[in-house]
């Protein structure tokens, strides 16, 4: 379970979390949407531990990971698997290398069970054939397979999707849901999907949250959502350009 | 006001590169290498640079023997273009020349290397899978250019002076034993080891410069000001360093 309670953050002058507040119950797929800019990545890399917040608490199993140590923070962190915006494959490395990235860096296990684990972890995102491969020889949609592959293969308890269907084409859009989809009821972990896509959003999430300007302005049941009667709310469910939310209020 | 600002950002600077080369130390001692990544990062930094050593080494092994030839000339001392060569290069222009090239070639890459890696959030994935990016990125190319650059220092000194006995032997007939018996007997082990010592020095200065400012990049734009950084800074402390060395070597060896 992941519990923030009033987070704040500032980059130098400008204030990107102004007291961020939600709950991520245990197995559920929690939907984290909001404009691009609104502080969704920010948020994601705070309770990652990838940044920390100026105030407030993050606790994971009630644990508040903003006064660990950096040892201890890394532990907590592996209980993670994140799916970045585009994806971070390491260019450098095989495809083979970026999936089984953890267990070359954390175990002593053969480089034989290594591709193993990652050949069968690749054919759950539906590929085949490409663990020799590198990723700039992938089309954008396989990056993200191949993204959500490294971060499933060591069975973190929770999975983080920043932006999963950002950059892909509507097709390849299908294909990623039904798959985050199909992992969240298999592998019955608890999902955060971090997007500004409402329709995808939607149909992904059991519960949601509303970033705005820094603030959740919802959070609650999706079947709540259009029971809501803030406008800023209503605004971005309709998509319209005229309403309260004005063009800096990101 | 602006020169307040202007320290006040100078000793920012210099804490947190201080801070930097304070956690790759401590990731050098505290962890076992991967000899995979160790060896890319010696052919990346050390051998690649090879070719490009080469030829600006030969030259200026040329050019310092035709400048000292023209000035010895008038004092009827060819002979001694060996040792002039020998010492110039050895002691200064080996050393440096090779270390600015390595920071225009290796230290660039590094920089923009590194952060690329940083605005398309590798170096964030690094960290959300367990990984100090300094101990994964950095302790491997710190530790190639510790060992690559007293071997092309090295290996520049000779070719530079290779280059000096080219013109030695086709402008003044300087036979090639007599020319390299002169280039030893002038060389003292002060001389070899100043060397020696510089291009440790200015491998680390490459090293640490170029991985800091590879760190830095929030968007694409600052990549490329990075590198410009990068190099430019890298420039300044090599002959910094240089001048400090020089002192130490020249002026308090006992």
């Amino acid at each position: 379970m992941i519990k923030i309670r009033n987070i704040y953050r500032t980059f130098g002058q400008k204030h990107v979390l102004k007291g961020v507040t939600l709950t991520v119950n245990k197995g559920e797929n929690y939907l984290l949407i909001g404009r691009s800019g609104a502080g969704k990545t920010v948020l994601l890399k705070n309770i990652l531990g990838l940044l920390r917040p100026d105030s407030g608490t993050i606790a994971i199993d009630g644990v508040d990971i903003t006064q660990l140590a950096k040892k201890k923070l890394e532990k907590v962190r592996l209980q993670f698997g994140l799916v970045f915006q585009g994806s971070a494959l390491f260019d450098f490395l095989t495809i083979e290398e970026n999936v089984g990235f953890f267990f070359y860096q954390h175990t002593k296990l053969k480089k034989s069970e290594i591709r193993k684990r990652v050949t069968e972890t690749l054919a759950l995102v539906g590929l085949e054939g490409i663990e020799d491969m590198h990723p700039y020889e992938l089309s954008g949609g396989m990056k993200k397979r191949v993204a959500i592959a490294r971060a499933i293969i060591y069975n973190p308890k929770i999975i983080i999707y920043d932006e999963p269907t950002t950059g892909i084409d509507p097709i390849a859009v299908d294909k990623i849901v039904n798959l985050i989809e199909d992992l969240h009821q298999r592998l019955a972990i608890t999902s955060v999907v971090v997007t500004h896509d409402l329709e995808v959003g939607l149909r992904l999430a059991d519960r949601l949250a509303f970033l705005l300007g820094g603030k959740i302005i919802f959070e609650g049941d999706k079947n709540n959502l259009e029971k809501s009667k803030d406008e800023r709310l209503i605004q971005f469910l309709k998509g319209t350009s005229g309403g309260p939310i004005r063009e800096m209020e990101v | 006001m602006g020169l307040i600002r202007g320290l006040g950002e100078l000793f920012h600077y210099i804490g947190s590169i201080s801070f930097f080369i304070k956690n790759i130390f401590w990731w050098l001692f505290t962890k076992k290498r991967d000899l995979k990544s160790l060896v890319r990062e010696v052919i990346f930094i050390g051998i690649d640079s090879f070719p490009l050593v080469s030829l600006i080494a030969f030259f200026i092994g040329m050019i310092i023997a035709f400048q000292t030839a023209y000035q010895l000339q008038q004092f009827s001392s060819e002979i001694q273009l060996a040792s002039l060569v020998a010492l110039s290069l050895v002691r200064e222009l080996g050393p440096v020349i090779g270390a600015l090239i390595v920071a225009a070639r290796s230290g660039a890459s590094i920089t923009a290397g590194i952060g690329s890696m940083k605005i398309s959030e590798q170096v964030d994935a690094l960290e959300a899978l367990g990984v100090e990016p300094i101990d994964y990125l950095v302790v491997p190319k710190f530790i190639a250019l510790l060992v690559c650059m007293p071997v092309l220092i090295i290996y520049a000194d000779f070719l530079g002076i290779v280059g000096g006995y080219v013109v030695g032997s086709t402008k003044f007939a300087i036979p090639a034993g007599l020319y390299f018996r002169m280039t030893i007997d002038a060389l003292r082990f002060k001389d070899i080891l100043s060397g020696l010592v510089k291009s440790i020095c200015f491998g680390s200065v490459i090293a640490f410069i170029s991985c800091y400012e590879g760190f830095r990049p929030f968007s694409s734009i600052d990549v490329s000001r990075s590198v410009t950084h990068s190099v430019v800074r890298s420039f300044m402390l090599i002959i910094i360093t240089d001048c400090i060395l020089t002192a130490l070597f020249y002026f308090t060896w006992v």
